[in-house]
């Protein structure tokens, strides 16, 4: 067991209690906020370099959303290590009772390529504030982000407590032979089943990040031009390879008619006329995922881009009509610039055609009419929800964010990732006096001990009167 | 095969079907549960008296069993409304026309497995919570409780919707064809050897589970304590059940200065509960089956017994027994006793306390007893478990506000009360947004400018 000797390091380096204190746990988030701006001119270069991400995106995806993550917890983190007190009935109305969040200990979190800083840091932050020790595993495939991540972050944070590992699907294998506290994995389905079956043998708990194919209904009545805008922008950034991006749409062949020009419009209002020219938008990230992709093109009709160049590892913005449900296109999540339109008779259709599927990560759903919105999200379910825009709901760390089914378990940022990665410990405090009050619970029993017992433990309902 | 994929798939459809979503039905289907448990009471009370010897009549298995169902009710059916309430979260400025919320949906298909010495509670209470949150429960009760076990079969269907929640019966193979259904969410109450089983089986699925497992539960009672008081608090909560209570002080650590006081405390207290003689108080029970029984019998081999060791294999009784000066090694010491045996192992030192503590599995609750609030201050931060009582035993378990288990070996996830209705519900994160206002949006799209960044 090749990681054996690192586990172990890191599980006395938790029993030893260093890394519990807050101010411990503080200075560490903070030395992450110095590793993002110091590394900065590094994180552009290698995404640049692992998949063309363009400047924009990494300011807004993988460096703001850590910084506002990073903050948030900064703010808040005495808040949330306290012992939430909790109401008590009658019985125990002189003791004490509260839930203490504490670490799980060492544990262990494993991160997608497409956006190779944020999807580790994010779930990082939370697993400090918590108070636990850390493995980091970054994914082998954004191979320049890897290298920077392996030789970069340790020199930020205390080495007894947090280490990198880098590898591929041998080494990943061999790591997850150990036993950690807690497993945060971010990736495949199939691979998710992977890690939870691993993590069945030491009773680790988990949370697994995964995706689907995310559908985007678009209703007749709509703003056409703005919603064509929202789904370009959703469905092209990091070219595609967003695990909440609207992976196909669902409309009317009306509606399509009319958006085919709109989402035209608004592919060449944001990449030019040539996107292969342009500074925003990026490529796929290795020649497998690249061949993978392209093989999809072959779905339906292309009515818009399909260009590809394989030595930039380039697929242009690309929009397929036509679509059947059997069609490659629609069998995997794309990942990648590719939108087939699927004709729907209406929204009925619409949402029957998604309830036969697996629950996807997200569910978007345009329309100028709130009702349609509404019984879009009623009738159907996912991780997340996005009405009348793509993405967005990811950027509120207010908001849970998560799968269900086929997409995840579990859920993160913000506070929800500093509870993901605490064990909530229900703690009962008594006092050794007032003895008097446990006899009634106490052998030989009686039906009078039984009513004293009954009438102080009881929950009533509001109206019910306790004298009668 | 066939059955269960019958029983899951009829179900599935049942739910999909919708009708288990609407608060009303909800609550109705609750109600109908808390008529089940009145109406039905003296059924209920004759199974586990059947299973476990537990009190007929008397308040024992009553206060233990249906008095928790009867408040877990009560209190779901009070606070749903607001549970299932849409969480309207903080908004950013980019976000602050919009509406942002958190939506308490139903998982889908849950199946709650049951264990056998709470039979019918630990069935009931994560069944409430299942209903609450909108979802259709298969529901598998403990084969070796089995009277409880039959008794649930036949009364569920007549009292609730039985295509929503149908439920099996059956040992080891049946619910090993029931766990390669596809189901939700899976609660399972038992020991950590079927725990992994069933995560095993959940992952095939990608199906969340809580896991309600065991361990020993360390009591550390400190010199500086009331020894009466502690004791009679140890001895309610050992020996309740015959033992058999997952969360049941299963050792004491303490000075060995002290070892024989608690000794007596606990021998006088044992007097005091069930007579002379232990085996004709009708408030003992026994032990559920001659496999258990000779399980526990087999753990005083070799130990000194302080106090108790008579045993009858006709009616699996075995007396309340007191074990002193247990080492750490012995088989007694190694897995989760769960039966009337209470091994003292003398430690030196608070310290020693927590080191021999955290040595060992995290288990499902820790027990300090102490007059010093430092210390015991001191005894929780420095370990880890599901949960924990202070100067007392069980108790944190009837406080439906603290979530209730465990973590490691003793499981994940909690449930009880508010906490049962998160278990079973999806929170699902809306931002509806409206369609007009591009112009905030446009910072967003490319081409891109450094203003805009």
């Amino acid at each position: 067991n090749p990681y054996a000797g690192l586990v172990t390091h890191l599980r006395a380096s938790w029993l030893s209690g260093k890394t519990r204190p807050m101010e411990y746990r503080m200075a560490q988030l903070e030395a992450l906020g110095r590793f993002l701006d110091e590394k900065k001119q590094e994180i552009l270069e290698a995404t640049a370099a692992d998949m063309g991400k363009p400047l924009f995106e990494v300011e807004l995806s993988e460096l703001l959303l850590c910084k506002n993550e990073l903050h948030e917890t900064l703010n808040n983190l005495s808040q949330w290590m306290k012992d939430k007190q909790v109401d008590k009935p009658l019985a125990t109305r002189l003791d004490s009772a509260f839930i203490r969040k504490e670490p799980y200990g060492v544990v262990l979190i494993i991160a997608p390529w497409n956006y190779p800083i944020y999807l580790f840091m994010g779930p990082l932050i939370g697993a400090i504030a918590a108070g636990n020790c850390v493995i980091i595993k970054p994914s082998e495939v954004s191979k320049n982000t890897e290298r920077l991540v392996a030789e970069a972050l340790p020199c930020y944070l205390d080495q007894d407590c947090f280490a990198v590992v880098t590898g591929g699907v041998q080494e990943t294998t061999r790591l997850l032979e150990n036993k950690f506290d807690y497993i945060f994995y971010t990736g495949s389905p199939s691979v998710g089943r992977i890690v939870m079956t691993a993590a069945a043998k030491h009773l680790t708990p988990v949370t697994l990040e995964l995706g689907g194919k995310n559908p985007c209904y678009v209703s007749d009545t709509c703003d056409v031009p703005n919603v064509a805008r929202r789904v370009v922008w959703g469905r092209f950034f990091n070219a595609g390879q967003t695990c909440i991006a609207p992976d196909y749409l669902l409309c009317t062949l009306e509606m399509q008619k009319k958006l085919l020009p709109a989402l035209h419009e608004a592919i060449t209002e944001f990449y030019g006329p040539n996107p292969q020219e342009s500074p925003d938008f990026g490529r796929i990230v290795g020649d497998k995922q690249f061949q993978r992709v392209k093989r999809l093109l072959c779905s339906g009709r292309v009515a818009i881009g399909g260009q590809t160049d394989e030595a930039e590892r380039y697929i242009a913005p690309t929009v397929l009509v036509e679509v059947q449900p059997s069609d490659p296109v629609m069998q995997e999540e794309i990942f990648g610039p590719i939108l087939p339109i699927v004709v729907v008779a209406n929204m009925d259709e619409a949402i029957d055609f998604i309830n036969s599927r697996e629950r996807p990560l997200a569910i978007y759903a345009f329309s100028s009419n709130d009702k349609v919105v509404n019984e879009v999200l009623e009738r159907t379910s996912s991780g997340g929800f996005c009405g009348n825009d793509t993405l967005m709901h990811v950027t509120l760390t207010s908001l849970p964010f998560g799968g269900i089914g086929n997409s995840g378990l579990g859920k993160y940022h913000g506070k929800f990732t500093f509870d993901t990665f605490s064990h909530r410990r229900g703690c009962l405090m008594r006092g050794m006096g007032r003895e008097t009050l446990n006899a009634p619970r106490y052998p030989p029993y009686s039906q009078k001990k039984f009513g004293i017992v009954q009438a102080t433990s009881k929950v009533t309902r509001k109206d019910d009167c306790i004298l009668l | 095969m066939e059955r269960m994929q019958q029983v899951v798939g009829r179900a599935r459809a049942a739910f999909n079907s919708g009708r288990s979503r609407p608060l009303e039905f909800r609550i109705q289907q609750l109600k109908a549960l808390e008529r089940m448990v009145q109406e039905k009471e003296k059924e209920i009370l004759a199974a586990l008296h059947a299973d476990l010897h537990k009190v007929g009549g008397g308040p024992n298995a009553y206060s233990h069993e249906i008095l928790g169902v009867l408040a877990e009710l009560a209190l779901m059916k009070e606070k749903l409304p607001s549970w299932a309430a849409p969480q309207h979260v903080k908004k950013n400025l980019m976000t602050m026309r919009d509406e942002a919320y958190i939506g308490y949906e139903p998982l889908g298909v849950v199946l709650v497995i049951g264990a056998w010495n709470y039979p019918f509670v630990l069935v009931m209470q994560p069944l409430i919570g299942a209903i609450a949150a909108g979802n259709a429960v298969v529901v598998k009760p403990s084969e070796v409780s089995e009277n409880t076990a039959q008794l649930v079969a036949e009364l569920l269907p007549q009292y609730l919707d039985r295509e929503l929640y149908p439920v099996v019966t059956g040992g080891v193979p049946e619910t090993t064809e029931l766990l390669a259904q596809r189901f939700d969410h899976i609660l399972y109450t038992g020991n950590t050897a079927v725990g992994k089983i069933v995560m095993a089986a959940a992952a095939k699925h990608l199906t969340p589970v809580t896991l309600e497992l065991g361990g020993k539960s360390p009591c550390y009672i400190d010199k500086d304590c009331d020894l009466a008081v502690a004791c009679r608090r140890i001895t309610w909560g050992k020996y309740m059940n015959c033992g058999q209570t997952c969360i049941a002080p299963d050792y004491i650590l303490c000075d060995p200065s002290i070892q024989g006081k608690v000794v007596e405390n606990i021998k006088a207290t044992l007097q005091e509960f069930y007579g002379e003689d232990v085996k004709s108080s009708p408030d003992y029970e026994r032990i559920i089956n001659k496999r258990h029984f000779k399980r526990v019998l087999g753990l005083l081999e070799g130990q000194k017994i302080a106090h108790g060791g008579e045993a009858d294999e006709a009616s699996c009784f075995i007396a309340p027994t007191i074990l002193t000066d247990v080492s750490p090694e012995s088989k007694v010491m190694e897995e989760e006793i769960f039966g009337p045996v209470l091994p003292i192992v003398p430690v030196k030192s608070v310290e020693e306390a927590i080191e021999f503590i955290n040595h060992r599995e995290k288990p499902l609750a820790l027990y300090v007893f102490s007059n010093n609030k430092q210390l015991i201050k001191r005894v929780i931060s420095q370990t880890s478990s599901g949960g924990v009582t202070g100067n007392d035993v069980i108790m944190h378990f009837f406080l439906s506000t603290l979530p209730f288990g465990g973590v490691g070996h003793s499981g994940m996830g909690a449930y009880h009360g508010k906490h049962s209705f998160e278990t079973f519900s999806h929170r699902r994160a809306c931002l509806i947004k409206d369609l007009k206002m591009e112009s905030t949006n446009k910072m967003r799209y490319p081409p891109v400018s450094q203003k805009k960044v």
